[in-house]
């Protein structure tokens, strides 16, 4: 395989140039370019219709590519698809077993595909199908069947694995427990690429991701590097006396003062809660509810999705 | 061919626990041989049936009638099922190729074929009289490809037919009018004009021939060749028109 090396020595699991995808007269991927390394938690997110699922099934060779180019783990998926195939774990958004097909069963086809055989035992009792067993697909409910689909794309001890929309159906608690395991496999050197339109989920899991928005990456980055970028501006509350806090404006850092009766809010950037606390303590003002809101991976989001005409 | 002997089991599996289906295929034999059956004697008559007895000439054919059942109904309803769930795509998604996909579904239509043939034969030969094959190499042989044939049109009908409804409703409809005029109702001597020459046509009218052939120690004519040029004309179409999603 020829794999292009990082500066810092990482290998490329995937590399997209200019992909571009259109349905009849429907753009639906355009100037689509990144990349992703070996070993990391790579996130696809975006509104509903953004291109998504549209960009990771070209990237498995389950769609046709109109421009551009593609490479994942040195491989062409227009031409090396079935080869690709084992070598990655794919977890469609939409997708179904036959009905009457059991739990067992559906593992124990997709792991033959394996050269060598591959063990599932293990993946029925991680993923909470252990009880599941014998039931068949129809009998599963929408977090069972999610949580079988998952399974079944690591079936095969993939280097890469595609997941698309993995947690949606699941309860909160089977979130968690599936955000635990995706850390397992990528700390076990599988490389991940999420898709999700759930934003706390692409904060805590992705090591870097790109937003799309309207066919087109918007933004990319690492979580925090993009909530420094796009909604960097932090927010300190606290209560307070109703007047006398004129001098807060003054505070190093400060870029705002909004004060609403007792309850004030300061905008500003960086350490502006230290400079808040410490001249509010300066002045004998100890507000015990003294707190500061930082910008989520939401607040980016819904800035830079609200309309596509948003500027990078 | 691990995966494959998996497919296979599995789908044998899946089969089996369609109730309809089964009961389908395994009544089908039943249903033909008691309301048919009851229709013509088993005397043997020189202008028709191609001069054997009634009974004689349609334990074969209905052979090949019950096979038809299965690889044109059973077979692309069910593809045409998985590919409209999602089933098929979730199978590519994992690198299943088509080869496996469809043989097994050719393997499943020869097993449930020959387990529904059992059962005709076991029951008419007894019950109607019937003559016993003449040579049973042959008529295994005949069997197979008999079963090719219809196992390869059901993998084309499934791959390229859009819903389950459809694959269904055409199944039907093909296997129904093979029936009438393809050899296993009315005999073919009596279809004249355009409706005979449509039954010379069909693949069941060949598929009935070669189990004829081998059962009643008849001559072979161009039926062999025709049956196994449709079964690789059929393949061909099948895995280029062969439809994931
Ligand atoms: N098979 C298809 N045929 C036609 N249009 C499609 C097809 N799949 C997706 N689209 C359209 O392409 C756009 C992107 O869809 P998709 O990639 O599914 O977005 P996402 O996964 O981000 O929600 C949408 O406008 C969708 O309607
Ligand atoms: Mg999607």
């Amino acid at each position: 395989m020829e794999q292009k090396l990082l500066p810092d020595g990482m290998a490329t699991a995937i590399s997209v140039h200019d992909l571009e995808k259109r349905y009849q007269d429907l753009i639906a991927v355009k100037d689509v370019s990144f990349e992703v390394e070996e070993g990391e938690i790579f996130g696809i997110l975006g509104p509903n219709g953004a291109g998504k699922t549209t960009t990771v099934e070209c990237l498995q060779g389950l769609r046709s590519i109109d421009g551009g180019d593609v490479s994942v783990l040195g491989l062409d998926p227009r031409r090396d698809a079935l080869k690709l195939r084992q070598l990655i774990g794919s977890q469609l958004q939409e997708s179904a077993l036959p009905d009457r097909v059991r739990v067992w069963e559906a593992l124990d086809l997709f792991a033959s595909l394996k050269q060598g055989g591959s063990s599932w035992e293990h993946l029925l009792k991680s993923w909470g199908l252990g009880e599941k067993r014998d039931s068949k697909f129809s009998e599963l409910s929408g977090g069972q069947r999610q949580r079988l689909f998952v399974a079944l794309s690591l079936v095969n001890n993939p280097q890469l694995v595609f997941l698309d929309e993995m947690t949606t159906g699941l309860d909160p608690s089977s979130r968690r427990t599936a955000w635990d395991l995706i850390r397992r496999i990528r700390d076990q050197g599988t490389t991940v690429v999420l898709v999700t339109h759930f934003m706390d989920e692409a904060e805590t899991l992705c090591d870097r991701l790109v937003l799309f928005n309207g066919g087109t990456i918007v933004a990319e980055g690492t979580p925090e590097s993009l909530i420094d970028r796009h909604a960097g501006q932090v927010r300190v509350r606290f209560t307070g006396p109703p007047s006398g806090l004129e001098w807060l404006s003054d505070v190093p850092h400060v870029a705002g003062v909004i004060q609403d009766g007792t309850r004030y809010e300061v905008s500003g950037d960086g350490p502006v809660l230290a400079h808040v606390g410490a001249a509010l303590v300066s002045r004998g003002l100890e507000p015990p509810d003294l707190r500061v809101e930082r910008a989520t991976l939401e607040d980016v989001f819904l800035l830079l999705t609200s309309n596509s005409e948003t500027p990078r | 061919m691990r995966t494959l002997a998996k497919m296979t089991w599995l789908e044998l599996k899946l089969f089996l626990r369609e109730p309809l289906t089964v009961l389908f295929a395994f009544a089908l034999p039943f249903t033909i041989l008691f309301v048919m059956g009851g229709v013509f004697g088993n005397e043997s008559d020189p202008d028709v049936y191609r001069n054997v007895g009634a009974m004689d000439y349609y334990i074969p054919a209905y052979i090949a009638l019950v096979v038809a059942s299965v690889g044109l109904i059973s077979l692309p309803t069910h593809l045409a099922t998985n590919r409209e769930l999602g089933v098929l795509k979730r199978y590519r998604a994992s690198g299943l190729p088509t080869t496996i996909v469809a043989t097994s579904q050719i393997i499943v239509t020869l097993v449930i074929g020959a387990v529904s043939a059992v059962l005709l034969v076991l029951v008419g030969i007894p019950v109607h009289d019937v003559v016993a094959a003449n040579s049973v190499p042959m008529v295994l042989l005949g069997f197979f490809v008999s079963g090719l044939v219809f196992a390869s049109l059901g993998v084309l009908l499934g791959a390229v037919l859009p819903s389950s409804r459809a694959a269904q409703a055409l199944g039907v409809m093909l296997w129904f009018v093979m029936l009438m005029i393809g050899g296993a109702g009315p005999p073919p001597e009596v279809l004249t004009g355009t409706l005979g020459t449509i039954g010379e046509w069909t693949p069941l009218r060949h598929t009935i021939e070669i189990m004829q052939d081998g059962w009643l120690d008849l001559d072979p004519g161009n039926s062999w060749l025709i049956a196994i040029a449709t079964v690789l004309l059929a393949s061909l179409l099948a895995v280029r028109f062969f439809r994931w999603e």
